[in-house]
């Protein structure tokens, strides 16, 4: 029992937060460009994914990285008025609005979902960005959505193991 | 003993309705009980479990199985079935998706016990008793199911063939199912057996749905005196159409209600309460935060109603309560 618990508590100690991010690929993943071409350090917890606009960010993507391990959702995009594509920074908005109030209904907190507005030349932003949310998610704790699941289908592994004896011993 | 292929029935966690579907066939289902032995089907017929377990594997045809998974009881039931029948097919929404009853697993399991045994107004347990799953008294033992921490779908518990979606299936998909099966030309498994299209497709309204929807509010519908004409989106009220696959010939837009999404998303969708939710937002007439909330207001309880009928096959299965 004692080497159980402690065992859970080194995992919890080696715990990072792990976050994903959506870029855009006008402005902010080449904000995050020019922050790695200026050699600024940030936090090395965030996997980013280059997508070619904000608008084009699915909530089925957010919530689909949460069930596969993301312990929080980056999404970064143009500034009000400078998209590519004229207006899909503000359809990204309107969608986070809801989604924001949606997760915050199933239970997700709101510091696990952020949405940025980084222009190309904002390198230092993103240094900023992403250091503060990762300490944002590491106060929060690991959301760990898989294991959770795994948790709630060993329920029925109980059954499947009874039904298997049964089967065994009634072929004997 | 005929030569006839058997088929059963079985419910779950379920309203009832989907059976009453199945009457629905009205002459239709002569034309089904001439075609098949009907060997299981606890709401018409008299077979017991005992009778089930008697068979041979493998030796019904095809069993439909209503209703979503809560309990050991219907979990044990869906594998007995699942070993005795050639075909299953998840009939309805709640099989399908989870359906209504998913909608509890945005309550943990002992929240929902404590309000059902104890803090229901119409209930009187002083003492705080609940029921035990197994009980012993002068040497009997006594046992109930136990009852599941989240509610699942069919597929979620045992390998499924087909679906048959709906809340609950129209008699013509029913029809068409069976007549499929009995031709013995089956699709692939897994095949959804409706049209893999949004509902908008079919809908009467199709053509007044506007190319560039703006909202300027969301109107709930037994607020509005709605235009009979008109898409529903178009006069601010939420219809899931969008997001829902087609195949009920849109019953509901036909007696001039929105659509609430039983049919569950097509093919291309994962995630039908994030996908409708992307629809929706994303048509709001407004672009600063302050009025974007203001407008998106009118959807009180997104949860609710984008996940109406699929819950439990959702990308997050239910509400995440925080562990202690």
């Amino acid at each position: 029992m004692d080497k159980d618990a402690s065992r859970k508590k080194t995992i919890a100690a080696e715990w990072e937060p792990r976050i994903v991010a959506f870029f855009c690929n006008w402005c902010t993943y080449t904000a995050a460009d020019l922050a790695g071409v200026s050699r600024m350090k940030y936090a090395p917890n965030v996997r980013i994914i280059r997508v070619m606009c904000s608008g084009r960010i699915d909530p089925q993507f957010v919530l689909d990285a949460y069930s596969k391990g993301a312990d929080g959702v980056l999404i970064g995009g143009c500034h009000p008025g400078d998209c590519h594509y004229v207006e899909g920074n503000y359809k990204a908005l309107r969608r986070i609005r809801l989604l924001k109030r949606m997760l915050a209904d199933m239970g997700i907190d709101e510091g696990r979902l952020r949405l940025e507005w980084i222009s190309a030349s904002e390198g230092e932003k993103i240094k900023t960005t992403i250091n503060d949310m990762v300490e944002t998610v590491r106060v929060l704790g690991p959301l760990g959505i898989p294991s959770r699941f795994r948790e709630w289908d060993k329920e029925m592994e109980i059954m499947e193991s009874r039904i298997a004896l049964e089967e065994v011993t009634s072929n004997v | 003993m005929s030569e006839k292929p058997k088929v059963g029935f079985y419910w779950c966690a379920s309203c009832g309705g989907c059976e009453e579907s199945v009457v629905d066939l009205a002459e239709d289902i002569l034309m089904v009980t001439g075609a098949v032995d009907i060997v299981f089907w606890p709401v018409a017929l008299d077979f017991k479990k005992h009778h089930v377990e008697a068979m041979e594997d493998g030796s019904i045809l095809v069993t439909l199985i209503n209703g979503a998974i809560r309990t050991s009881e219907q979990e044990e039931m869906v594998r007995l079935l699942r070993q005795k029948s050639t075909l299953i097919i998840a009939y309805g929404s709640c099989a399908h998706t989870g359906g209504i009853p998913s909608l509890a697993n945005q309550f943990e399991r002992e929240a929902i016990l404590k309000y059902v045994y104890e803090d229901s107004p119409t209930v009187t347990n002083e003492k705080k008793m609940r029921p035990k799953s197994k009980y012993q008294e002068n040497g009997r033992v006594t046992t109930l199911p136990e009852f599941r921490n989240v509610v699942r779908a069919l597929d979620q518990v045992i390998d499924v063939d087909y679906y048959l979606p709906g809340c609950a299936p129209t008699p013509k998909l029913l029809k068409a199912a069976v007549l499929t099966l009995l031709s013995g030309n089956l699709p692939p498994k897994g095949s959804i057996l409706t049209p893999d299209i949004a509902l908008c497709d079919e809908c009467p309204r199709k053509k007044s749905k506007p190319s560039d929807l703006k909202f300027t509010e969301f109107k709930r519908p037994h607020w509005t005196v709605i235009d009979p004409d008109k898409c529903f989106l178009d006069q601010g009220i939420v219809c899931m159409g969008p997001a829902t696959r087609g195949g009920c010939e849109a019953l509901c837009v036909n007696g001039n209600m929105p659509c609430t999404g039983c049919f569950g998303p097509t093919s291309r969708v994962r995630d039908q309460g994030a996908k409708i939710l992307s629809s929706l937002a994303s048509s709001v007439g407004a672009d600063e935060e302050s009025k974007i909330d203001g407008i998106l207001a009118g959807i009180p309880d997104p949860v609710g109603t984008f996940y109406r009928y699929g819950l439990a096959k959702s990308l997050l299965r239910g509400k995440i309560h925080k562990t202690a």
